[in-house]
């Protein structure tokens, strides 16, 4: 029991922008060290270590960003979704700021993880894009993404973009499975030309260690980023605030 | 007498008889779906087999281009003139009131594209078969078109850039009733079974008529904060 109390004391403790604010400045230098050090050894793994595929040649090292890629677009949705409903439920600004601030990121990780399977189509497959149930979905991923940075973009009360923004949110998260498999069956029932990604030959270990170091990699690239893009909001909502002055009169004041 | 859904009678009945004042609003949908309809073949050519292959696509999308004409309306005029807000007010559940609102927007919007898809079917080439199943697709889909669309509707009331913006919300979210309508039409025309096509279709409106009211009213009650 105390130990719940105290958690959610320390939630509510953070859960205030004022607060949150140096703590994140505190962490996002943790997280940027985390995403060089896993990037490195990752793309090291997949560039130098990890053998040549002996149908795909060293072309599918593009793998090693394309997988990752993909992963976070889909991860980082549920969690903006999350934050975003915590947000319209508990009424916690903080908790909408942080789905505003993944949004990008998301966006990122669904353009990246397009562009980058497209290139590696390219030489496999001899096309930039096949009408593949994966590839499809990705994409309207993307469009969800767009449709919630544009609507929370475009209403300018920033509580009211808040709102609105996580019942959108919400409302796409029930429909993201809905989605993924009726494009799944659809692709099954055109029996496309498409080439089956899902019948991968078995990974040889090293590559697997490869990709899983760069989606760590991802993973504490997109935190850090997203703590960064919080942090500017957070200044730009609470530029009103005392705590707010007096902190930027301070920076001021180092500065000079 | 007054039962539980007086209310959702009530608001059907208004939103039909302001349609009937105002003709010409549901009868620019209609006409922008025949026209859509009617730009395919000579985009692509008069080719009857390939058009025949691509009808049920081309009605689908065609139908769902047209619904989302109507929608931005569908709340703005009672949030301009402030219906809107007394219906917030009243006694009476919000929800009920605005799904008594989709409904109307449906008969208005959805309903005469059933009816007249079959028409469009015919230049198509379309047999009796496929066109009597085209309608029954229809008449599941479109009422899930009007209820998902109310959402985003609701989202973007009195919002810039409300009606392009609308469209960017509304249509990825169409996607599975697209290829679930679509697709059993097509399945049927190539003598595949089309009966899981219209379960999912039946389970979709199911789902949506179940929570898009509710979503509806949240996204209303925001916006009328």
């Amino acid at each position: 029991m105390t130990t719940t109390n105290r958690l959610s004391q320390i939630f509510y403790h953070y859960a205030s922008p004022a607060t949150f604010y140096p703590l994140a400045g505190k962490m996002i230098p943790v997280f940027v060290v985390l995403a060089a050090l896993f990037g490195i050894a990752g793309l090291w793994i997949g560039l130098f270590v990890a053998p040549t595929d002996f149908q795909q040649g060293e072309g599918y090292r593009i793998i090693f960003v394309h997988v990752p890629s993909s992963w976070m677009s889909m991860f980082i949705y549920c969690v903006m979704a999350l934050w975003a409903g915590i947000g319209l439920t508990m009424n916690t600004r903080l908790s909408s700021m942080m789905a505003q601030a993944l949004a990008p990121t998301g966006a990122l990780m669904a353009a990246l993880s397009l562009i980058t399977g497209a290139l590696w189509g390219k030489p496999m497959w001899g096309t930039w894009w096949v009408w593949d149930a994966r590839l499809t979905s990705e994409l309207i991923l993307f469009f969800l993404y767009i449709g919630f940075i544009a609507l929370q973009a475009s209403i300018d009360d920033p509580r009211r973009a808040d709102k609105a923004g996580a019942i959108l949110a919400l409302v796409g998260v029930v429909n993201i499975p809905i989605i993924y498999f009726s494009v799944t069956w659809w692709n099954t029932l055109h029996q496309g030309a498409s080439v089956s990604l899902t019948k991968a030959p078995a990974m040889a270990q090293t590559m697997l260690w490869g990709m899983l170091l760069m989606a760590l990699c991802f993973w504490m690239y997109s935190i850090a980023v997203a703590l960064i893009r919080v942090r500017a909001i957070i200044l730009e909502r609470e530029r009103h605030t005392e705590w707010v002055k007096q902190l930027l009169a301070g920076e001021k004041h180092a500065g000079a | 007498m007054t039962t539980a859904i007086t209310p959702l009678l009530g608001a059907v009945r208004r939103d039909l008889l302001i349609a009937v004042r105002r003709k010409s609003e549901v009868l620019t949908a209609l006409f922008f779906f025949v026209i859509v309809v009617s730009l395919f073949p000579l985009g692509i050519g008069p080719e009857p087999l390939l058009l025949k292959k691509i009808a049920p696509g081309i009605l689908w999308v065609a139908a769902l281009l047209a619904t989302l004409l109507g929608l931005p309306r569908l709340f703005a005029g009672d949030h301009a003139d402030g219906t809107l807000e007394q219906m917030a007010l009243s006694p009476s559940s919000l929800s009920l009131l605005v799904a008594g609102k989709i409904f109307a927007h449906w008969l208005l919007c959805g309903l005469p594209l059933v009816v007249l898809a079959p028409i469009l079917g015919l230049q198509f080439d379309l047999d009796a078969d496929a066109l009597s199943l085209l309608v029954v697709t229809l008449l599941l889909g479109t009422p899930v078109l009007s209820l998902v669309g109310a959402i985003g509707a609701a989202l973007t009331l009195g919002v810039r850039g409300g009606g392009v913006l609308l469209a960017l919300l509304i249509l990825p979210l169409y996607i599975p009733v697209l290829i679930f309508g679509a697709g059993a039409v097509e399945a049927q025309i190539s003598g595949l079974a089309a009966e899981g096509h219209l379960s999912l279709l039946a389970a979709l409106l199911a789902l949506a008529a179940f929570f898009a009211p509710w979503a509806t009213t949240a996204a209303l009650r925001i916006a009328l904060e």
